[in-house]
């Protein structure tokens, strides 16, 4: 064994350390987050979540205001401008929750205190990520253990940058933070692969291309299907308090869902993730087709994995469409959204494991 | 620089444009609302009876987007079958592993096309069905947004207050100031604009709906691509020896696949040279043994008489030549051997390729000489089974597997038949087969059956003076894909062309923004701008904010006659994280 490649054996223990190292911050920030909740669901405001909720059916139009700065010959004129924003007819008016921590100060603290946490989990991740990609030499993606680490880590700073660029996303935090320590507990146990080489066939720069644009909308859709997710209870939820003389929900479901964002919100944060990230996709079904253009002779050969991207596109275009179809917006185009990130899913995890094909990895 | 804030979540509710509810806000908008995309409406009913009046309403089913969406639906359900079932297209030899299991399952799929789900009956019919209903809903839809490109923005509708965003104020100036400054000022903002009455009526982002349109354009001539390269293609395989040639034609594949238009007599000339063959494999670790490089080393020509020229292909990087690509498929070893007959004349001489059966290569193969005497001068025909490894791993363990892939320890062990190999019988032989059925293998002097193993350079010498073979040495054979495909190009540009296509109807935003001026009672001028768009938009109350402020220096607001909102007195109200 030469010098180099003992560098490489201890860059990859010290990538296996990072990510050890991440998963226990992130289980820290899950812990604080869950304390957020349980505060928040003794605070006034989060008892009251759900009677608010139900004063403001009937809420009047919101103002929105505007200003802006003027220099005005040398001094600094305000100028401001209120717009009043009001849904279409048929729609509930339904502000959005008060988020986890409904203005409970220790909940606040704690919540601010899971944020920070998943910044440093984060940048330990990184850390994690970026030595397996010193140790390897390559793109840090050529085998699932790879992809996996990659993918909660692009999740997490995607979610990070909506928080830096003041998007209302907190109500995310918790399930996300979730379901990255599943993820990185299958990856390091199940997924788990030594750090090496390519075989020939990934040796091509569009593995950069393809492949991380493929981390990056599946991470983005995950967020997306989170989302819409959290908006199929919320909706119901909806739509119980609309109609006092039906079934209500209990407690615990009003104090939980009546701190979340309201369905339109979630709605249309879902919409606006998949609508923006399905382009991309399209682009890494793309590259990817350039690529076996260039590897095996032909662009498309209903490979499994060829396969499954195109089943996730046409199940992404069909909830697209289902948005500008009467009749199928709402609850039907979220349902077709759990089903395309289904989709992705599986063709991550279900086709390399289940299925043989050409785009068997290195490992696993 | 405007500082906006954003909206409050949750309130800037969905716009009317789409929703074909007449009891909706819709009818309260009238023209205003109507037709910010051009999604065909939606109408359940049977309109006339008679022949004609049922095919155009099948027609206006067909293009309608509930059963777009169906057939959208249905296409990705009838693909799920293609990746689970084996497919004949891609992997023949699984799909009769499966028969041979599956005794029951096996001829009901057989029936139902499950061995070829992408060129099945009912894929066809779906897809078919699908750009059907695409070409009806795209050719209406490019005529009615021409119509819409000529004509202009349509009215404002009587209440403003009525649409999802709207902000007023009352100034000093002339309402006919007012609208002509809001008129010069949409215009700037590139708005198509246009004024009428008492307003001035503006819309922009046509570009979403051209955006759509070539999209789904796009789609269409990426079938038509696909369908191209399905009928013209052709694809053959050829295995080719290190110092030996290919030359393009007919007779010269192993095997040819190709579209049913593609006229196999009228191949391209060309043709290469195999001149060497490297490999690299991973020496330690885990991974040991996994291939690190594989490179085929040729030289090519092209055409009747032209020059040799060098080249290399790799797995990711084809050889185009002749308007064909050349793809390095897989590798393995030819060992080199001369089989010398009962007389001791040369009777076959030359490499045999063996065929990998695992990931180190153990191979085996088969060594067939047809013209052959035996000691007494007799015509036979002399056939050898054999098992080839790399990278022997040591007697003793019975049966042999080669430790490694590269050639660090070759050896060949060698059975050895006599009788007649069934080359006359007329039926088409495999290669790598030895049919025994008229052969009788060899025995030594205890009866037992004659096997050998040897090292390149060993020799060995067959019972009863019947000839010797020697292990001359060992080449490497390499399997080349030759594809030719028309239709990638346009394939590609259709490809780019959807993307650009889906992006701008994805990330524009087609929106109306009407600025209102009317002389009050009191002399003043009231001012009113509502913006619709669609309702995923966020920004509209921002960019109704933003034109509203762009117009104050034109329509200095005066105060408001009493503070109505008490958000007015903050400007933080409205802001949240
Ligand atoms: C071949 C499969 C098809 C795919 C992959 C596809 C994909 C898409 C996508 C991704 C969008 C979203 C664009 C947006 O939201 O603005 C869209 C919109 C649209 N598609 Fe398709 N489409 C297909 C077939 C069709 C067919 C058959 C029709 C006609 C019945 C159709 C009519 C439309 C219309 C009208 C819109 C715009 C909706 C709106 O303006 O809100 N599409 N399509």
């Amino acid at each position: 064994m030469n010098i180099a490649a003992a560098a490489n054996e201890d860059m990859a223990s010290i990538s296996n350390v990072l990510i050890y190292s991440a998963m226990a911050v992130y289980t820290l920030a899950f812990l604080a987050h869950i304390t957020e909740w349980v505060f928040g669901s003794r605070s006034k405001v989060g008892r009251t979540a759900a009677a608010l909720t139900q004063h403001t059916v009937t809420a009047p139009p919101a103002a929105v205001t505007v200003t802006a700065t003027r220099k005005a010959g040398g001094t600094t004129v305000l100028e401001r401008a209120e717009v009043t924003t009001r849904s279409a007819t048929g729609r509930r008016d339904v502000p959005d929750g008060p988020g986890a921590a409904a203005g409970d100060e220790k909940g606040e603290l704690y919540g601010r205190i899971a944020v920070s946490l998943t910044v440093l989990a984060f940048l330990v991740h990184l850390g994690g990520v970026v030595a397996r990609t010193l140790s390897v030499q390559r793109a840090p993606w050529g085998n699932m253990y790879e992809f996996s680490t990659t993918f909660s880590l692009v999740a997490v700073g995607g979610y990070l940058l909506f928080l830096a660029l003041g998007k209302n996303i907190r109500w995310i935090g918790l399930p996300l933070v979730t379901s990255v320590l599943l993820d990185l507990g299958l990856a390091v146990t199940v997924l788990y692969t030594d750090s090496d080489q390519l075989v020939p066939a990934l040796h091509s720069y569009w593995l950069w291309i393809h492949v991380s644009c493929a981390i990056i909308s599946g991470a983005m859709f995950y967020l997306g299907a989170l989302a819409t997710a959290l908006y199929l209870f919320r909706d119901r939820y909806e739509t119980k308090l609309a109609s006092p003389q039906g079934k209500q929900p209990g407690p615990a479901a009003s104090s939980i869902l009546g701190r979340l964002p309201a369905a339109a919100s979630l709605d249309k944060f879902a919409y606006r993730i998949n609508a923006v990230i399905f382009p991309l996709w399209t682009f890494t079904i793309i590259a990817g087709a350039i690529w076996a253009e260039a590897a095996w002779g032909r662009y498309w050969g209903w490979d499994p994995k060829e396969t499954w991207s195109f089943i996730t596109w046409v199940a992404y275009a069909c909830y697209l469409h289902a948005r500008a179809t009467a009749g199928w917006k709402g609850r039907k185009a979220a349902y077709l959204v759990l089903i395309a990130f289904a989709c992705f899913i599986f063709n991550y995890y279900g086709v390399n494991m289940f299925i043989t094909g050409l785009h068997s990895y290195a490992g696993v | 620089m405007p500082k906006t804030t954003m909206p409050p979540p949750g309130t800037a509710g969905e716009s009317p444009d789409n929703s074909r509810n007449p009891a909706t806000a819709e009818e309260a908008l009238g023209a205003a609302g109507a037709q910010l995309s051009t999604a065909p409406l939606e109408d359940g009913g049977i309109a006339a009876l008679g022949l004609v009046g049922w095919v155009r309403w099948c027609w206006r089913q067909l293009t309608s987007m509930r059963v777009a969406l169906i057939l959208l639906f249905l296409l990705s359900l009838a693909s799920i079958p293609g990746s689970l079932m084996p497919q004949r297209g891609t992997d023949p030899a699984k799909v009769d592993q499966y028969k041979a299991d599956h005794d029951i399952l096996g001829p009901i799929a057989e029936k139902l096309q499950l061995f070829d789900v992408y060129g099945s009956v009912w894929f066809s019919a779906i897809y078919i069905l699908l750009f059907i209903s695409l070409i009806g809903c795209i050719v209406p839809r490019s005529w009615q947004f021409a119509g819409q490109l000529r004509s202009r923005p349509p009215a404002a509708p009587r209440n403003l207050t009525r649409l999802p965003a709207h902000t007023t104020w009352r100034t000093e100036a002339e309402p006919e100031q007012v609208r002509e400054a809001a008129h010069r000022l949409l215009k700037a903002r590139r708005y198509r604009t246009r004024a009428e009455g008492e307003a001035v009526a503006s819309e922009k982002g046509y570009l979403r709906e051209a955006g759509n349109l070539v999209f789904h354009v796009s789609l269409i001539v990426m079938l038509v691509a696909f369908a191209t390269g399905q009928l013209w293609n052709s694809e053959g395989g050829k295995l080719v020896v290190e110092g030996d040639g290919f030359s393009n034609t007919l007779s010269q594949y192993d095997d040819l696949r190709s579209g049913a238009l593609f006229d196999r007599e009228k191949l391209p000339p060309f043709g290469f040279t195999l001149k060497g063959f490297d490999a690299t494999y991973e020496r330690t670790g885990p991974q040991k043994g996994t291939p690190r490089t594989f490179r085929a080393r040729v030289s090519y020509w092209e055409g009747a008489d032209g020059e040799p020229r060098s080249s290399t292909i790799t797995v990711n990087h084809p050889l185009e030549v002749g308007g064909s690509k050349v793809y390095l498929l897989g590798h393995g070893y030819a060992p080199v051997v001369t089989v010398k007959d009962g007389q001791g004349t040369i009777a076959y001489q030359g490499p045999v390729a063996f065929l990998p059966q695992d990931s180190n290569v153990t191979s085996v193969g088969v060594i067939k000489v047809p013209n052959y005497l035996d000691a007494k001068g007799n015509k036979d025909q002399l056939g050898f089974q054999g098992v080839f490894v790399p990278t022997f791993g040591g007697a003793g363990s019975g049966s042999m597997f080669s430790q490694f892939p590269a050639l660090d320890y070759p050896v060949m062990a060698l059975t050895a038949y006599r009788g007649d190999l069934g080359l006359d019988s007329g039926l088409p032989q495999n290669v790598y087969q030895l049919d025994l059925k008229h052969m009788k293998q060899f025995t030594d002097a205890k009866g037992q059956k004659f096997r050998k193993m040897l090292r390149p350079g060993e020799t060995m010498t067959l019972p009863g003076g019947a000839g010797t073979l020697s292990f001359d040495g060992v080449k490497e054979w390499a399997t080349f894909q030759v594809s030719h495909r028309p239709g990638n190009g346009l394939a590609l540009a259709g490809a780019l062309t959807a993307l650009t296509g889906l992006s701008a109807s994805l990330f524009i935003q087609r929106r109306r923004i009407w600025v209102k001026a009317t002389l009050g009672e009191d002399g003043t001028t009231l001012v009113e701008i509502a913006g619709l768009g669609r309702s995923e938009w966020s920004r509209l109350p921002e960019e109704v904010a933003a034109v509203a402020l762009a117009l104050r220096p034109d329509a200095p607001a005066l105060p408001a006659p009493q503070d109505s909102t008490p958000a007015s007195a903050d400007p933080a109200q409205g802001a949240r994280p």
